[in-house]
């Protein structure tokens, strides 16, 4: 049930450097919760003090972004890559 | 003439990073914004000393973080403020202007946010410039990186309008098109700017880029005698235009340009098929849910747009609205505004036009308000949106009989 994990620039400070980190979960949620297992701190970076995500950070499962699947309820079946990604925009 | 950019702030948590190319906060990714001494800026900044300034948004320099680069200047901004007296009898308003921004150099408002992005690449050091673009912004930094002779990478999805091809292509420079839409090409480009040292205006200079837009209320204002709307409408992509529109008239009354405080309203348009924004409006939630965009405004085709939730706050704190207008309504506002006010506006035009029609009839936007509406892009770039619906009024032979039988007497007897 191994998920590889995308760290964006700004938090691999909290991973070591790693670009990528593979962690166990069934859904975006126990994934996001087992890596702050393994590198405490990222939770209150990604979560807000009510514990939803921060406005402004995406997360994708594969290519798709989770507000068009279930959230961060999404299910995952494993080898999935999660993506966390900074917004931006322009046009 | 110098710059009172002091830091840039996160606009979520308020926590301050010095002047360099970043765009979010590291601690919790909100968007970074350029904070100034309006204390110093006040103390020097006169009406007098930007009517004798260039006629270009550079008049305002001392309200802009970057000072003006000479290499990438083509002159944009300052565009005509049009009183549109035969547009507002359409739609049953007393006090309608069009602020103009279909006459840039690229034509588009793009041209105010790319010299103010392209003068800060310049200071830092860059050699390359790169965007996302739905199209205006592509030509936009074609255009001036080819003045100042810097390598440019320009990515779009690869089904924008021809027009905005060709216009993008002509410059030279790396036109890269992706299978995709413009929020993949933006995820793309967010990957590829944390790779490479490139400046890169929508994603880590955004924040000075997004700047330029401010130069819209500042004319708007100066142009009305120093005096504010009571209504503005402006089109919605990320929403950083309509916020910086915000910005620009707090910032004239923060500075004492105004005589009195601005209330303005602040209305948005969207496109039925790109509305994440006027949805959440509706809905009175602050959470913008990303949509797939199907839309003939292809320039406001952004699907997830990062500055949704502080377009809704100005509307609200305003007492503005957000609205949708469909595919075919935007192609009426196009041609409303053209055979009304003889201004051709792309789509994003008629979208504008579009939805202050709708406001005007709902209420929204009243018969008492001073009004500007914002046309930010011309529309020989997207002729086909209309190419459909207009054409020759008659085809003849090259004769007066055949003339004579196309029009009545009476007709061409009353034009004379």
């Amino acid at each position: 049930m191994s998920v590889t994990v995308r760290i964006p620039t700004q938090l691999r400070e909290l991973t070591s450097g790693a670009a990528e980190v593979q962690l166990d979960g069934g859904s975006v949620s126990e994934v996001l919760n087992a890596l702050d297992g393994a590198h405490p701190g990222l939770a209150a970076r990604i979560f807000d003090e009510d514990g939803s995500l921060r406005r402004f950070v995406n997360v994708f499962v594969n290519d798709e972004d989770i507000r068009f699947l279930d959230g961060v309820n999404t299910t995952l079946s494993g080898g999935e890559t999660l993506s966390i990604v900074p917004a931006v925009a322009g046009g | 003439m110098t710059t009172h950019a002091r830091s840039l702030r996160c606009r979520e948590c308020g926590r301050e990073y010095e002047i360099a190319p970043i765009y979010t906060c590291e601690w919790c990714f909100g968007p970074l914004e350029v904070a100034y001494d309006y204390d110093a800026i006040a103390a020097s900044i006169t009406r007098d000393e930007i009517a004798s300034g260039p006629t270009s948004i550079w008049r305002y320099q001392s309200l802009l973080p970057v000072e003006r680069a000479a290499a990438v200047d083509l002159e944009a901004g300052f565009s005509p403020l049009v009183r549109a007296d035969r547009l507002a009898a359409e739609l049953g308003l007393k006090e309608l202007w069009i602020k103009n921004d279909t006459v840039n150099p690229t034509n588009s408002f793009k041209d105010r946010v790319v010299e103010v992005a392209l003068s800060q690449a310049l200071q830092f050091g860059f050699k390359t410039v790169a965007c996302a673009s739905t199209g205006n912004l592509a030509n936009s930094v074609a255009a001036h990186a080819a003045r100042a002779g810097l390598r440019s990478f320009v990515f779009v999805p690869s089904n924008l309008e021809d027009g905005k091809i060709t216009t993008t292509a002509v410059y030279g420079g790396n036109l890269v098109a992706v299978d995709g839409n413009y929020d993949d090409v933006n995820r793309l480009c967010a990957e590829i700017a944390g790779t490479y040292r490139w400046a890169f205006v929508n994603v880590n200079l955004r924040p000075f880029y997004a700047e330029g837009s401010k130069t819209l209320a500042y004319e708007t204002a100066e142009q009305l005698g120093w005096q504010t709307p009571d209504h503005v409408v402006v089109p919605i992509a990320s929403g950083s235009l309509l916020t910086k529109i915000h910005k620009g008239f707090d910032e004239l009354h923060k500075v004492g340009l105004l005589d009195e405080a601005p209330n303005v309203r602040i209305s948005g348009a969207q496109a039925a098929g790109c509305s994440p924004v006027a949805t959440a409006f509706a809905e009175g939630t602050d959470v913008i849910r990303p949509v797939k965009p199907d839309t003939i405004a292809k320039s406001l085709a952004i699907g997830n747009p990062a500055d949704g939730w502080f377009a809704i706050e100005a509307a609200k704190k305003t007492g503005g609205a957000i609205e949708s207008v469909t595919d075919d309504e935007v192609v009426e506002g196009i041609r409303l505004l053209a055979r009304t006010e003889g201004i051709f506006a792309e789509t994003a035009g008629g979208v504008t036009i579009a939805t202050l029609r709708k406001l005007a009839d709902a209420g929204v936007v009243r018969p008492d308000e001073r009004v500007v509406a914002y046309v930010t892009g011309i529309g020989l770039k997207t002729l086909d949106a209309v190419q459909s619906v207009v054409g020759p009024t008659v085809t003849i032979a090259p004769g007066l009989d055949a003339f004579h039988d196309a029009f009545s007497a009476e007709y061409i007897e009353e034009s004379a």
